[in-house]
């Protein structure tokens, strides 16, 4: 789902090699009572702003005059225009994940093998379109394969209507969570495993199929499995690109919802996407928990070295060049048009409010984007920090290990179900929220949360437990353990985790267009806003904005490669 | 609110939970809720007005006006169908005739006899009966043409239905998702009155072998594909036909600098589909008072005198001023399309379905 661009998934490859794990231990009966506590105020806060939410909006479409009407699943199903929206979806994201995997791994390769000038900032650059909204991924797109785009002043070539864009948009999009996930691991392989077998007569080919290429593998299926959850709910890339003629489950539900009223419909759709997101959340789950058996790591920085050889000068050259063509260059269009009037005139217009789309000037978004994403990144935080010290205790069973995937659902659930039932389930007392600010942030707090969670839980379970004990022994007091044991530890992961939620949250558009008030617009619902309206300076306007918030993102992309821990890996 | 008091709010519901909540929710609620003096109208995207004119009503009135646009015409009228048991307002405006249905249907709106109502032109009165809707403005979905394009090919612009499946004008009409836009769904209706439930179908066949494009809203119809307006000119639009609105050929002029002395585009007046919006009371509306006033107001000669140059509609009201330019610029449309709203009401899903089957996929 859209709101969900950031996880990332560092969970294994962030986790200490199991040999310098702390071991499972028995632990008192306290300790449950205490997890259940830690557990209280996140579960709480998931039935409140998810679950009762989802379901009320979900019930809505399916109880009709009181009687539930599941056979209405089966009519839905049955529809040929359902099945190929099913259809598209499926065989998008399949493309979509293939050609990422293609076109990101040998940026993965790069990226953990060799060392050379400017990594670290180009490891920043290649992450900021994975924070980006996707309207501002879908105007950059626009504004390059569209009517009038670079590549249509230069030699008349538009794939604005075509599944080539869609496919291209995705792989910018998905980039970063290969180069991540699989480059991290890769990094830390031991590389003398491969020359050993090549010392045993093994040829080069033979040595990376049989050794590098089954270490990785559960890495490159995470990270598909990811890529594919992305963009089998991409919604702002296939609205905006896709014309009326391509929609996915997740558009559909929206035009469903949105446009058509068919709230059965729609009510069918996002039950099939929960099973479906559901099915690729378990697979991807258990792909987790097989690469954290034996591998034998290594530290990152001992792995990478400069490049030798023409053949290696050539592959670093064309990772390059691919990131330049398919990564930089649609953010550069974007910036260009950005500054298409004389004199910043775009930048200038920001502050007026003639155009009358909103009640307020269009600058006022930034303000509102930047306070509804602290208060977001607060209460993700909070939710996300106290999930994580319950999950890192090792007690846990099938109960917690429950908690821990309904943590991860918000990712793939219909950002516009959620918003539509935040709009009818969050309106009377004591919940009566809806003309209230705070609705914005809880819902980009959702998306928040499950970066928390993952950002936190390898770092807090790194925490020898034996220290936590001695402290208490010496009679500190749990509050008093936490902030001097665990804090210190944990406060740089705790720092990365902010930094993403921070830009989720600022980035989310799926939810917030729906509960943004027109005079609260954040930034993604401004820049839409005014892609839909006729005229230049409205189109301008909408660059500059896009271009402010890519601003924004990198920036803090930039910090948070400064505070990047070496144990702790990605992100 | 402050940033402070955000964040003061934020740890409050997180950390204390619903009994932060309820306050939260109480506080904000008492406001609004049944403050007397405050009267929410709820519209779309496109409402604008006169600020002086509402400030009037303001001062006449005694009530403050809070103006909530939510989406386009579409997604408001199903925002406010979703919340209609806690509305966002008190006075919904902007549904059509096309949705007319969806919200009577849902008990979107509650019985009100606007003051004055007696003068608003008779075809444009519905449901007498209840009297749960006020119509306010109405105008005329037509095709339009690029006077250029067809002055320079010495070709007759179409005038008619029939005209737009004819070869000569093949790979020349771009148009609007039915599904998705306002005026999409207006010429499919405009269709489905031409030629009856059973030949509508047969009619977009010919259209789509005639070289239809669909695209999913007005703003990319008419400002990037189409040739004749000042949008799609500067886009290189290379359509010069277009479903837009009998009013979009004056809109061409006033907003031109400088003006033109005639109108760039005209109107194929043999193609129209009329559409009247009408505005109500919310059913659980908190301010029924302010309500109605906002009602009567609507349809009070000043309001209707404003409308037509703020939003590019006809007034409904009998002598309400229709501004020379309309008429200079454009035709009034003699007899455009028209369907009964129950009709509609009966047949829409239907046909917008079988609509997308037939020419989108």
């Amino acid at each position: 789902m859209d709101l969900a661009r950031t996880e990332v998934e560092p969970r294994a490859e962030a986790e200490p090699p199991a040999s310098r794990r702390p071991r499972p231990r028995t632990r008192p009966r306290t300790g449950s009572a205490a997890r259940l506590a830690l557990m209280a105020l996140p579960v709480a806060f998931f039935g409140l702003f998810f679950a009762y939410p989802v379901a009320a909006i979900t019930a809505r479409g399916l109880r009709i005059d009181g009687v539930w009407r599941f056979g209405r699943i089966g009519d839905v199903l049955a529809q040929s225009d359902i099945r190929h929206v099913l259809w598209f979806t499926t065989w998008q994201a399949l493309a979509s994940t293939a050609l990422t995997l293609l076109i990101a791994l040998p940026g993965a390769y790069v990226f953990a093998r060799f060392d050379f000038r400017g990594k670290q900032v180009l490891r920043a650059v290649v992450t900021v379109p994975f924070v980006l909204p996707t309207v501002v991924v879908g105007t950059a797109f626009l504004a390059l394969l569209g009517r009038g785009g670079l590549l249509d002043e230069l030699w008349g070539v538009r794939l604005d209507t075509t599944v080539w864009a869609i496919l291209l948009a995705h792989v910018f999009f998905n980039y970063a969570v290969v180069v991540r996930t699989v480059g991290g691991l890769w990094s830390q392989l031991d590389p003398r495993q491969e020359e050993a077998a090549r010392v045993l007569g093994a040829s080069r080919f033979a040595a990376w199929r049989r050794v590098t290429l089954p270490a990785l593998g559960p890495a490159v299926a995470a990270a598909a499995l990811m890529v594919f959850l992305f963009t089998f709910t991409s919604f702002g890339v296939v609205q905006i690109l896709g014309g009326p003629t391509f929609s996915t489950l997740e558009v559909e539900i929206y035009r469903q919802t949105s446009e058509i009223f068919d709230l059965s419909t729609a009510a069918v759709l996002t039950l099939v996407q929960f099973v479906a997101v559901g099915a690729i959340l378990a697979v991807h789950a258990w792909t987790v928990r097989r690469r954290e058996t034996a591998l034998r790591l290594v530290d990152a920085s001992v792995t990478a070295r400069r490049p030798r050889g023409a053949g290696q000068w050539a592959l670093l050259a064309g990772v390059l060049a691919t990131i330049a063509v398919l990564l930089v260059l649609p953010l550069a269009v974007l910036v260009e048009r950005s500054l298409d009037a004389p004199g910043f005139g775009y930048y200038k217009a920001l502050t007026s409010d003639e155009g009358g789309i909103f009640l307020v000037p269009p600058i006022e978004a930034i303000g509102n984007s930047l306070q509804y994403a602290l208060a977001a990144t607060a209460i993700a935080l909070l939710i996300g920090g106290l999930a994580a010290a319950a999950l890192t205790r090792r007690d846990a069973g099938r109960l917690v290990r429950g908690f821990d995937a309904l943590l991860m659902l918000p990712l793939g659930v219909s950002a516009v179900t959620v918003g539509f039932g935040f709009l009818i389930a969050l309106d009377k007392p004591p919940l009566d929220l809806r003309s209230t600010w705070i609705l914005v942030p809880l819902a980009q707090a959702l998306v928040g949360v499950p970066f928390v969670v993952r950002t936190m839980l390898p770092v807090l379970r790194a925490v020898d437990g034996r220290l936590r004990e001695a402290a208490a022994v010496l009679g500190a007091s749990p509050w008093r353990v936490w902030r001097e044991v665990d804090l210190p530890m944990v406060r740089r992961a705790l720092l990365i985790a902010a930094g993403f939620a921070f830009a989720v949250s600022l980035g989310e558009f799926g939810a917030t267009v729906f509960i943004a008030r027109p005079d609260n617009p954040t930034l993604p619902v401004a820049v839409a806003r005014l892609l839909g309206r006729a005229g230049d300076l409205n189109y301008g306007q909408a660059m500059a904005l896009s271009t402010i918030l890519m601003m924004v993102c990198a920036v803090a992309l930039l910090v948070l490669e400064r505070l990047r821990t070496d144990r702790t890996g990605e992100f | 609110m402050s940033t402070t008091g955000k964040f003061t709010a934020v740890v409050a519901v997180t950390g204390l939970g619903l009994a932060a909540l309820t306050a939260c929710g109480s506080s904000d609620s008492g406001d609004e809720g049944s403050g007397s003096k405050t009267v929410t109208l709820v519209s779309h995207d496109s409402f604008a007005y006169t600020k002086a004119v509402l400030k009037d009503f303001e001062k006449e009135s005694g009530y403050k006006v809070k103006v909530l646009k939510d989406g386009d015409a579409g997604t408001a009228v199903n925002k406010a169908i979703l919340t209609k048991d806690n509305p966002q307002g008190d006075v919904f405006f902007g549904v059509d005739n096309t949705l007319l249905s969806r919200a009577l249907d849902n008990g979107l709106f509650q019985s009100y006899e606007a003051k004055g109502s007696d003068l608003i032109l008779p075809q444009y009165r519905v449901d007498q009966d209840k009297h749960r809707v006020t119509p306010i403005d109405s105008g005329d979905i037509c095709v339009n043409y690029d006077k250029a394009y067809f002055d320079k090919r010495k070709l007759a612009p179409p005038t008619s239905f029939d005209d737009l499946i004819k070869p000569e004008y093949k790979n020349l009409l771009v148009t609007e998702n039915a599904s998705t836009s306002s005026p999409g769904l207006g010429f499919l209706l405009g269709t489905a009155a031409k030629y009856g439930d059973d030949g509508w179908q047969d009619y977009w066949k010919k259209l789509k072998s005639n070289g239809v494009k669909v695209v999913d809203g007005w703003e990319q119809a008419y400002n990037v594909e189409f040739s004749g307006s000042a949008g799609g000119k500067k886009a290189k639009g290379d359509r010069p036909l277009v479903v837009s609105y009998a009013s979009s050929p004056p809109a061409e002029v006033i907003y031109a600098d400088p003006k033109p002395k005639t109108a760039p585009t005209g109107v194929a007046d043999g193609t129209c589909f009329r559409q009247v919006e009408y505005a109500g009371l919310l059913s659980n509306a908190k301010n029924t008072k302010g309500g109605k006033a906002l009602i009567d107001f609507l349809i009070t000669k000043k309001f209707q005198d404003d409308m037509p140059l703020n939003m590019f509609v006809y007034p409904v009201r009998e002598v309400a001023q229709v501004p020379p330019e309309f008429t200079k610029f454009g035709p009034a449309v003699e007899n455009p399309e028209t369907l009964d709203p129950a009709k509609i009401a009966d047949n829409r899903d239907e046909w917008v379905k079988s609509w997308t089957s037939l020419v989108l996929k």
